[in-house]
């Protein structure tokens, strides 16, 4: 995943980018928090300055430092042999490593108006659109349906099925990367619908939140990754 | 502000009410709160729920929990949940049932039916609202101090293991206390604990509407863990959250309450089981005559394997 280097200004978190090495065995990465590529305030009124700092902040970065810390405990247990351990470990890599995978691309879903947020999708995505939902109103529509709908917490994808070439709409529950929907899931744009993306400012009204979020909504990342797995 | 007065609302024909919580209330299983409506243009009587208010007006939990944070949770996710059970149970077989009842049903054995997670939702924030009080907090005593000393070792401990569930119940859901008085479903088997040692408290932890009714559990205390429980006033800090309702809110007289309510119903369930046993065993000898009726009939030659039949 690449880290576009931005900005003094715009980068409010510098992250470890430290490489740890542990004797006798191969050096246990650790992960950083990828500056955003706007500023907290770019994405208003769709979604607040206070929203974006705290999501990016104390979310994210949350996930990525209990996803370091469950890394290292299973680096240990694998060396130590520990099977239990190792198994005991999987949901909380599951939950901080699904978070930290799931916010690296939210971030790059979301671009200001004036750099091109909002923007329909061309090309080859906007044609596979068209296709397989008729309309881009429509995908947008099940979208919301999809988005609203879901208990609890959770995502809501657009995904490629790169084997079959096919786009899909999914959710997962909590922070289960699109990839646990379907092992050729590839994401190219996820909304998060946990509360906290969104209650600050439209509180219990996910749909108003489901419905302006489109108006930020960075098609042509999602493009590049339609055309780099379905070229 | 007092929430039970700003909530006067006329009984209409066609449109779920908003109520008044009733008076009498039984712990924590709410009487079906149930207002029979006369549909306009129609002799069908429905039965709805509705939307308790909490024992205490919006603003009394400030400043641990504000105003704000009950005017949302309470007024509007709340009221949606019981709203949208109601348009959910209208004219299908679930409508009647009391809403632990639903819970049940509609848990279907872990094959969740559609009206689960509103009905779970619409009860569990009854129970939590009622799991607070302002000016909550402090310690137990009496019986439930005792019980909580043996089952987790010492108050503290206790604390510290449900702020510890509460905290580490991912995504959306709740932290419980609850008492579990295990019952062996087995038809000939004898529990070989002895009674009392074998009813305890445990915490438990449940993601998203579910709740230990469905466990067969009695709840005995709640927080809700949902990040609209505590976003507006804590943001991303639920450790905060839940130290403070800990701290400041948990009304362990409501708690205590529904220890006992849980202790009688232990006992109800007991009695019946001695006595259906006891049933069961004055109904044996009849049974063996009519077993002796069958051999004479079905035996045609001397070899004794009619019992194999």
């Amino acid at each position: 995943m690449a880290l576009r280097s931005s900005i003094t200004r715009r980068t409010l978190t510098l992250g470890l980018n430290s490489t740890m090495l542990l004797p006798l065995s191969r050096s246990l990465q650790t992960f950083s928090l990828p500056d955003l590529p706007y500023d907290y305030g770019a994405l208003e009124p769709a979604i607040s300055g206070e929203i974006m700092q705290l999501h990016h902040q104390k979310h994210h970065q949350t996930y990525i430092t209990n996803y370091n810390k469950a890394l290292e405990q299973l680096h240990e247990a694998i060396q130590k042999g520990d099977s239990s351990t190792v198994v005991k470990l999987q949901s909380a890599i599951k939950f901080n490593g699904g978070g930290h995978v799931n916010h690296s691309i939210f971030w790059k879903n979301l671009a200001p108006i004036r750099e091109g947020g909002g923007e329909p999708p061309k090309a080859s995505l906007g044609w596979a659109i068209d296709t397989h939902f008729g309309s881009l109103e429509s995908l947008i529509q099940k979208m919301n349906a999809e988005g609203a709908g879901l208990q609890g917490s959770g995502w809501v994808w657009v995904g490629v099925n790169k084997e079959l070439k096919k786009l899909v709409i999914e959710t997962t529950p909590n922070q289960d990367p699109l990839v646990t929907k379907g092992p050729h899931l590839v994401p190219l744009l996820g909304i998060d619908v946990w509360e906290h993306a969104y209650y600050l400012q439209y509180k219990n009204v996910r749909p108003d939140y489901l419905k302006n979020i489109w108006k930020v909504i960075n098609w042509k990342y999602a493009s590049e990754v339609y055309e780099k797995e379905c070229a | 502000m007092a929430a039970t007065t700003s909530m006067v609302t006329s009984l209409t024909f066609t449109i779920p009410s908003l109520g008044f919580r009733l008076p009498t209330r039984s712990y924590p299983c709410v009487k079906p709160q149930r207002r029979f409506v006369r549909k306009a243009a129609s002799n069908v009587i429905t039965a709805t729920y509705e939307l308790k208010a909490p024992p205490y007006p919006l603003n009394a939990l400030e400043p641990h929990m504000s105003r704000e944070t009950l005017e949302y949770h309470w007024g509007k996710h709340h009221r949606t949940y019981v709203e949208n059970l109601n348009k959910q149970v209208v004219g299908t077989d679930l409508e009647g049932l009391s809403l632990e009842d639903i819970i049940i049903v509609t848990y279907n054995k872990g094959d969740i039916l559609p009206a689960f997670n509103n009905a779970a939702q619409a009860w569990n924030h009854d129970f939590f609202w009622e799991s607070m009080k302002p000016g909550g907090g402090g310690k137990p005593s009496g019986d439930l101090l005792d019980l909580i000393e043996r089952d987790f070792g010492s108050f503290e401990r206790f604390i510290e293991e449900f702020k510890s569930a509460a905290a580490t119940q991912f995504g959306s859901g709740w932290a419980w206390l609850a008492y579990k008085a295990n019952r062996l479903d087995v038809e000939n088997a004898v529990n070989p604990w002895p009674s009392e040692k074998d009813k305890k408290l445990v915490i438990v932890k449940s993601p998203n509407a579910m709740n230990p009714l469905v466990w067969d559990y009695f709840p005995l205390l709640t927080i809700d863990v949902w990040e609209h429980a505590y976003y507006l006033d804590f943001q991303n800090q639920r450790p905060d959250y839940i130290s403070v309702f800990m701290e400041k809110l948990v009304s362990w007289e409501t708690v205590n309450t529904r220890l006992e309510k849980a202790k009688a119903r232990a006992a109800e369930r007991e009695m019946e089981e001695e006595r259906r046993r006891k049933e069961e065993e004055e109904g044996k000898p009849t049974n063996e005559e009519d077993d002796d009726d069958d051999l004479e009939m079905y035996v045609d030659n001397d070899n004794d394997d009619s019992e194999a039949e």
